[in-house]
């Protein structure tokens, strides 16, 4: 067995300075955002208490971005956000992947009456922009981080079911399906273990690149203020609550909206390295 | 002549391609006997992979119909009649799953058709990769950097692991080079001996047909032109389409004959086995 090291893909990945850029800030955002209580410079400010005597400090030694309108520090609580955020983007994939997956697959392999009903009920969904259909489910649920949760997953299967769905259709006239069907295997062994594993690296690579589009769409609705709830740290309503102390206050909008584009930048980058790997080996 | 083992009755396929109406095959009958090496050529588009389709039954016939030994295929085919016709691709390079090990692709033969005790499986897989001339430790294997003769062998593995009684060879050495299609052709005509097997040969390679077959069939626009031994057709073809495409076989000299027995190894099968 060959290690990672010697891996193909790895060697292909390693060529690639974008990739590489994108899986260190990657790796950095993910262990900063599940060491937070312990590299947070104030643990005790992801709550709703701050420090009273330094109410919006701007950036300084002691509070490195700043600190917020009831003196919280600005770092502590984007740590606690990209937490967050991450957990939402992790939850919302493991829901959507499966449900999108599996309705590609069956739509992609089984006959048009199949094709055709369920490609027409992903495409429903498609049209609606996401961030409307977000917004629409919020609607009738109380605003939550939960319930967010719920509306982005609502709307992240369709992609899923596109993409397997395409790639089911270019697989299925390879000769391995033919001959897994002539030995007669049955449906259920020529979807899950002959096709899908050929699906599997662009689905992981979508995966990668929509982590950073999930925490973006998440950060919009809770701007909206149909996310997560104060005191809770969430990069999208610090971006909202900031944009109130506009110009004076800078920091308390500016950080947090960079703070999306990182983890957005970062997720697409390791996303397209690892994409080009995958073609690369093709 | 005895029963046949495959009788087919008047066939037609019709397929809708963009609207138009195709016609692949038209009113075909035709029997093969039981350990016959029955040819089926024609030029591209002349419906032999249609009928290759239609007894392996990957679509049904539009009209008339098959008999597998005296019985009907039905439109939706049981295992075990599934397990007897087995086929045998092109393209060996697609017909493996990359994603599999070469054990796991021989494996789901047995697998499906509950063929032997589930612990013994993995022997039998040895077993049968050394009948096609393979070593054991290709099981774990994947098929990335396996020649296309190598795959051949695996495939061809793979539909003998099914026990089958009747094997549809698609073309099975075109896609591979001169030297390597000599020795899988050679492996199929052993396979084809030691398991009493009936092969459906379909080719455009008469000079093939020549060597391996029995009786051979022509088709000409989804048309059976005419069919009979393989003397009997290269010696006396009786259409036009017949001999244009005998006549289009490569002729090899005197000269070239002789300076191939000079340079053809007596032990080519055992080398290749062990490469």
């Amino acid at each position: 067995m060959t290690g990672l090291a010697e891996s193909p893909i790895w060697q292909a990945f390693r060529r690639n300075p974008g990739g590489m850029i994108g899986l260190a800030l990657v790796v950095l955002i993910v262990l900063a955002a599940l060491l937070a209580n312990w590299i947070s410079p104030y643990p005790a400010h992801a709550g709703p208490i701050g420090d009273f005597g330094a109410i919006t400090a701007p950036p300084s030694a002691q509070y490195p971005l700043g600190t917020d309108t009831i003196g919280r520090d600005l770092l502590t609580r984007l740590l606690f956000a990209y937490r967050l955020s991450l957990e939402m983007a992790v939850v919302v994939l493991a829901i959507t992947t499966p449900i999108g997956v599996v309705i590609g697959l069956l739509a992609g392999y089984l006959g048009p009456v199949w094709s055709y009903a369920l490609m027409r009920l992903t495409d429903v969904f498609l049209s609606i922009p996401p961030l409307v259909l977000a917004m629409s489910i919020m609607g009738f649920l109380e605003p939550s981080a939960v319930h967010g949760m719920m509306a982005v997953t609502a709307m992240w299967w369709p992609w899923y079911a596109r993409l397997t769905y395409n790639l089911t259709r270019a697989e299925k006239r390879e000769g391995y399906v033919l001959a897994a069907e002539t030995v007669g295997a049955g449906v259920p062994h020529i979807l899950f273990r002959e096709i899908l594993p050929n699906c599997l690296p662009s689905i992981f690579t979508k995966m990668t690149i929509d982590v950073g589009f999930v925490i973006l769409i998440a950060s919009s609705l809770s701007f909206l203020g149909l996310g997560a709830q104060a005191p809770t740290p969430d990069l999208g309503s610090m971006v909202s609550e900031g944009a109130k102390y506009m110009p004076e206050a800078w920091w308390l909008t500016v950080f947090p909206a960079l703070a999306i584009l990182l983890v957005v930048v970062a997720f697409n980058l390791l996303g397209d390295g690892l994409r080009e790997a995958l073609d690369a080996r093709r | 002549m005895s029963a046949p083992l495959l009788a087919i009755e008047g066939a037609t396929k019709r397929f809708s391609v963009a609207g138009r109406e195709v016609l692949a095959l038209a009113d075909v009958t035709l029997d093969i006997a039981p350990g016959e090496c029955h040819a089926v050529v024609g030029e591209s588009g002349s419906g032999k992979s249609t009928l290759g389709g239609l007894i392996l039954g990957l679509f049904p016939p539009t009209a008339g119909g098959l008999r597998f030994k005296g019985e009907p295929l039905p439109a939706r085919r049981p295992l075990a009649l599934k397990r007897a016709i087995q086929l045998i691709q092109q393209n060996p390079l697609s017909a493996l799953n990359a994603r599999r090990s070469v054990g796991q692709s021989i494996r789901l033969s047995l697998d499906v058709h509950g063929i032997g005790q589930r612990s013994g499986r993995s022997e039998r897989v040895a077993e049968l990769l050394g009948e096609v001339g393979l070593p054991p430790d290709y099981a774990r294997r994947t098929p990335r950097g396996l020649s296309g003769g190598e795959r051949q062998r695996i495939a061809i593995a793979r539909a003998l692991a099914c026990r089958p009684e009747l094997l549809v060879l698609d073309e099975p050495t075109s896609s591979l080079d001169v030297l390597v299609q000599a020795r899988v052709l050679e492996l199929l005509m052993r396979m084809r001996r030691q398991h009493g097997l009936t092969y459906l040969f379909i080719t455009h390679d008469l000079a093939v047909v020549r060597g391996v077959a029995d009786r051979v069939s022509v088709f000409q626009k989804g048309r059976l032109v005419e069919t009979g031994t393989v003397s009997a057709i290269f010696d006396s073809p009786r259409t036009d389409y017949t001999r244009r495409l005998i006549a289009a076989i490569p002729v090899v000299s005197a000269e070239e004959a002789a300076l191939r027995d000079r340079f053809r190894s007596p032990d080519l099968r055992d080398e290749e086995a062990t490469e």
